[in-house]
């Protein structure tokens, strides 16, 4: 994990002699062949220079979007340098970067028109201690001298904000997390995926058998609760695109499950954390309502199936040698899903709100906690709640930042 | 009985905890009604018993005819008495099996006994808040939020003592730190996890804001030294973490999401206090701070955090109240038996190991009933915000220190004078030993953990002593004392009463009031404020006043009798309290009724008073050397509003210093005292032996 010896970000673009660049260990997307790049030059047009980034550098992953431009004229080819281009040829020929660099190629938004340009939104992450690696080679590969803004957002945005003008020569201009957030989801809301819905939800999430992801359309969107799972997680009211609120937050989230899976399996990854949840069985690691009562209980109208308490099962010597690495993972994750879906619904009554949107990274590659939110917030609201979810997860904010750099030009 | 308790001693149970089943299930025998409610985690049941007790009477002769120089003034009987007591002990359940054993043997043959289960984690029933059902009588308590964390969590709405709803819940509660920190840091037991937690540093294991925006986030306003994500730098497998660390960063995970969702249905249901019990809160001062601190950050301080002392029974208390619905609750009160009742423990076994291995996993708390409801005293300026006590011992370390000490001191001569109180009583040097024993332990638990009681006050204290000393069947070691002294003020009484007469108005006035503070001589600031009571009395005369008694004999016939009789000669009139049980030398009601019957004999004022209703014997319903205006016989306060009381005359140390020294009430009041302990004196500013005089009157 990380990158051993230096970095990977490090060896992107590297200067070879008179060629200009190569492109160091980047991997190739497999299949993929390498073609010419058009050249292209600086944009004159809206939006500013390229290139167009949006940054949001979090407790734990940096996102990152850029925009690649489609519709260079041969203009603009003949004035790109030469650092612009091989910055460009490096994201877009490369699904990852490094040991932990990835592009999600899947949520790649094609043929998007941004500021009258025409191009492709490409959505990367790569961890945050992995940021001064990358503020490292933005100055070894002279990113100032593109004389582009850089915009970024989350709180990494400010803690690292010395080291880019230190190290990087590079102004940040800093956005503030939750404006950024709300831009972003609106924003591709409103675009769409690829001409599909951006936003689904889960039809009939009680029911195991006849649970179905559909998409929902979020045309009228407000007043919306947008849920934010990120290391953390914080909840907002938004009531219209100028106008919204931050209810709360909880420190329970992403990094809570991944730091605690990490401690009680031996875990290293995220991806492992949730591989070893798939397979394990909550119910053996947590107490609940019918382990207490036998069944339901009525008095309270609770269902049998319902947690009584979260790990007490473990409070058990026997029964903390009974479970395996992956009961108490997956128990791990509905506790802290099940907690994020209850403060959820609570912040909805309290702000009279029925539409929930969930996004962050915590999501990501995470169908249980999703129908488990989908689940929790039906159930316990009696049909009242509706759970949303957004394609492009954990990439809002780094969209805000984009939107924010194409305002500022 | 030795050998049941070493079966279960050495049963299948852990060999280093002790069980005294006897000590434990005290009084099980006489149960008349009994509930179990086997929980997650915690077994706590409850049970409705009687305990037959010793207490002093005193009986007025039949005097006709005999020789009244040589006769003592009344006659002091010991008798025994049966008083209603609700037990409750918890327990982990660990140790079920033996007590269910112990149980089953004494419960046997009794029909009247029903075993009920009502299962833990999200029982809850009503009456079952049991300081406020109780203890205290606010009146503004309702609506409140009910949060018990136990394994889980349940939070139950309270609207007025029938109403009340289960709300929600949380499956994050006690079992969740107790299972999670048994995982992380293989330490199995709660108290030992919490133990680790208040050394560790959860800075280390959780990512704060700042470790995300390497400063505060100014934007929100969100301090830098808040946490982002809890564990949220344990998201590898290259570190270790200690202990400590993570089982800190684990209660602050769980403390602040209770006091989040606690928040969140506060709001829902605006209510502005939230009550929170069950075994993760109690007597665990690192948890009770965390909760408290999150409801205050997550409420912006709208929201207040309260805690009761013998929570975690809720299960029980209602699963019993329930089976008890017979009874009509209005025609009594309760009170807490603080001799029976074992204390909240540290969280330390290093301190006072020996008691608290034992109290530590056997809680018990005991109440004993009082045949008569218990009231507000009708002129309390606000009852809401009344508190007796002076001096809080919790807070302040250096009166606790000093009035500790001033106790421990004390202990070997009110022990002695106990046993000396009952001379024919062949074991009464063994009792009065066991009691010494056994104050002398609560008194170090104090010592090191101040609240273990509650609030730690010089009442309760003073109570606790009293208690103790009734636990071991010395109801009243002062009795003959009282006896002797009332005997012989009464004889100087008409000679007082002439000296008084004699004098000019003025200076009877002040010779009254120096009465009424045993004859001790004011200082400078007692004059002067002594002053504006004289110029009071050349007004218009008070239409009632209500006089709280202290000592026995002379204080009592010498010095508030005379100033009664002052009183009612200006055509007030006197409601005269006593206490209903006896505290140290304090005048008792039953004392009290002999004394005037002799002092009416003697004057004629007294006498027509008396038989006009203009002179008033009433009991205050307390036993103790202090005074709680918000607990009063229900017969007293409706007097006091029936005759439209208008001046309140509390004396002595106890009751006017110790207790409502600083009580507002409606109409006027005197507040006096003689500060007979030095250290007092310097604490108020003043000499040993000199006089508090104060005069209040109300603001318009």
């Amino acid at each position: 994990m990380g990158w051993a010896g230096g970095s990977l970000l490090g060896t992107w673009p590297q200067r070879r002699g008179e060629n200009g660049l190569c492109f160091g260990e980047g991997r190739r997307k497999s299949g993929e062949k390498k073609r010419k790049i058009p050249r292209s030059g600086f944009s004159k047009r809206l939006g500013g220079t390229f290139p167009w980034f949006g940054l949001d550098i979090g407790g734990t992953l940096v996102k990152l979007v850029y925009f690649e431009p489609k519709d260079i004229t041969a203009e603009e080819e003949e004035e790109e340098v030469e650092n612009l281009k091989s910055i460009r040829k490096y994201l877009t020929s490369n699904v990852a970067y490094g040991s932990a660099g990835v592009r999600d190629v899947h949520l790649e938004l094609k043929e998007l028109t941004l500021c009258a340009r025409k191009g492709n939104l490409h959505f990367i992450r790569f961890p945050t201690h992995d940021m001064p690696a990358f503020i490292h080679m933005g100055s070894e590969k002279h990113f100032s001298s593109l004389h582009t803004t850089l915009c970024a957002t989350g709180g990494g945005a400010y803690k690292f904000e010395q080291d880019f003008r230190t190290m990087g020569d590079l102004q940040l201009c800093k956005l503030d997390e939750l404006d950024c957030l709300v831009r972003g989801v609106l924003y591709i809301d409103s675009v769409g995926f690829n001409g599909h819905s951006e936003c689904y939800y889960f039809e009939n999430p009680t029911d195991a058998e006849r649970c179905q992801k559909l998409p929902f359309n979020l045309e009228n969107p407000y007043p919306l609760l947008l849920v934010n799972i990120g290391s953390g997680v914080s909840i907002l009211a938004v009531y219209s695109k100028d106008n919204y609120k931050r209810v709360t937050g909880t420190s329970l989230g992403g990094g809570t499950f991944f730091g605690l899976c990490c401690l009680l399996t031996g875990c290293s990854t995220f991806e492992e954390a949730l591989e070893m949840a798939s397979h394990g069985d909550s119910t053996k690691v947590d107490k609940l309502v019918r382990d207490i009562y036998g069944g339901d209980y009525e008095r309270f109208g609770l269902p049998g199936w319902a947690v009584a308490s979260s790990f007490g099962n473990m409070m058990s010597k026997e029964k903390r040698e009974s479970v395996s690495k992956e009961d108490l993972a997956r128990a791990t994750l509905v506790t802290i899903t099940n907690n994020i879906g209850s403060i959820a619904r609570m912040c909805a009554l309290n702000e009279n709100i029925n539409r929930v949107v969930f996004v962050g990274n915590f999501l990501r590659i995470n169908t249980i906690s999703m129908r488990l939110l989908a689940y929790a917030l039906d159930y316990w609201s009696k049909g009242q709640l509706k759970a949303l979810f957004l394609e492009h997860e954990g990439y809002f904010g780094a969209v805000g930042a984009l939107l924010g750099l194409l305002d500022s030009a | 009985m030795a050998e049941r308790g070493g079966r279960g001693a050495h049963g299948s149970l852990d060999k280093s905890i002790t069980l005294p089943p006897h000590e434990i299930f005290r009084n099980l025998e006489n149960a008349k009604r009994f509930a179990i409610d086997i929980g997650g985690s915690l077994t706590k049941l409850a049970y409705y018993s009687t305990v037959q007790h010793k207490v002093a009477r005193v009986r007025s002769f039949d005097h006709s005819g005999k020789d009244l120089e040589h006769e003592p003034l009344y006659e002091i009987t010991v008798q025994e008495e049966i008083t209603a007591r609700l037990h409750f002990i918890k327990f982990e359940n660990t140790y079920i099996e033996t007590c269910l054993d112990f149980i089953k043997d004494h419960l046997v043959n009794t029909e009247t006994k029903v075993i009920k289960a009502t299962g833990g984690v999200f029982a809850y029933q009503k009456d079952s808040d049991t300081e406020f059902r109780f203890q205290t009588n606010h009146p503004n308590i309702f609506p409140y939020l009910l949060v018990n964390i136990g394994s889980g969590v349940s939070i139950v709405k309270v609207e007025t003592e029938d109403k009340f709803e289960w709300i929600g819940g949380s499956s994050i509660g006690g079992g969740t730190f107790w299972g999670l920190g048994a995982l992380l840091t293989k330490t199995k037991k709660f108290d030992e996890l919490l133990q680790l937690a208040s050394k560790g540093q959860h800075t280390n294991v959780d990512m704060l804001v700042k470790d995300v925006y390497g400063g505060a986030y100014q934007t929100l306003g969100l301090s830098g030294n808040l946490i982002a994500s809890s564990f949220g730098k344990s998201t590898t497998a290259d570190k270790e973490f200690s202990k400590e660390d993570m089982a800190k960063s684990l209660l602050h995970m769980i403390s602040n999401d209770i006091g989040q969702l606690a928040c969140l249905y506060a709001k829902l249901h605006n209510l502005d206090k939230i009550y929170f019990g069950g075994f993760f809160i109690r007597g665990h001062p690192v948890t009770m701070r965390t909760i408290t601190y999150s409801i205050n950050f997550f409420s912006k301080g709208e929201v207040q955090a309260l805690f009761l002392r013998h929570e975690g029974y809720l299960g029980a208390i209602g699963a019993f109240l329930k089976g008890a619905e017979q009874d009509n609750p209005n025609q009594y009160s309760w009170g807490e038996n603080y001799a029976g009742s074992s204390g909240l423990m540290s969280t330390s076994p290093d301190v006072f190991p020996m008691q608290r291995t034992r109290s530590g996993t056997f809680d018990m708390f005991e109440m004993d009933r009082l045949e008569r409801p218990l009231v507000n005293l009708p002129l309390l300026k606000d009852p809401s915000t009344y508190i007796p006590d002076t001096v809080d011992l919790t807070d302040d370390a250096m009166a606790r220190k000093y009035w500790l000490t001033c106790f421990e001191e004390a202990l070997d001569g009110v022990a002695k004078r106990a046993a000396a109180s009952q001379p024919d009583s062949v074991d009464a040097p063994e009792r009065a030993e066991k009691f010494r024993h056994k104050y002398w332990n609560k008194l170090q638990t104090l010592r090191q953990q101040p609240f273990a009681y509650g609030t730690l006050t010089v009442r309760s204290l003073l109570d606790t002593r009293e208690h103790c000393l009734n636990e071991f069947n010395f109801p009243d070691p002062y009795s003959k004392v009282k006896q002797k002294e009332n005997g012989i003020a009464l004889k100087c009484f008409q000679s007082v009463i002439e000296s008084l007469d004699s004098l000019g108005w003025e200076e009877r006035q002040f010779a009254l009031v120096k009465g009424l503070l045993a004859g001790n001589v004011f200082d400078w600031g007692a004059k002067a404020v002594s002053d504006q009571w004289l110029e009071r009395l050349k007004g218009p005369p008070h239409k009632c006043a209500l006089i709280f008694a202290d000592n026995s004999g002379i204080d009592i016939i010498l010095g508030v009798f005379p100033f009664v009789r002052e009183l009612l000669s200006r055509g007030t009139e006197v409601i005269l309290a006593c206490n209903s049980g006896p505290a140290l030398n304090d005048v008792t009601y039953s004392e009290s009724l002999i004394v005037t019957e002799r002092i009416a004999a003697m004057d004629p004022v007294i006498q027509s008073a008396l038989r006009e209703e203009k002179l008033m014997l009433v009991q205050t319903g307390s036993s103790s050397p202090c005074l709680d205006l918000s607990r009063l016989d229900k017969g007293l306060a409706v007097l006091v509003r029936e005759r439209a009381t208008d001046l309140v005359i509390i004396e002595g140390m106890g009751r006017a210093i110790h207790t409502n020294y600083y009580a507002a009430l409606n109409c006027e009041s005197l507040k006096l005292a003689v500060i007979k302990n030095s250290w007092l004196a310097d604490r108020l500013g003043g000499k040993i032996f000199s006089v508090i005089f104060k005069y209040e009157v109300p603001c318009k």
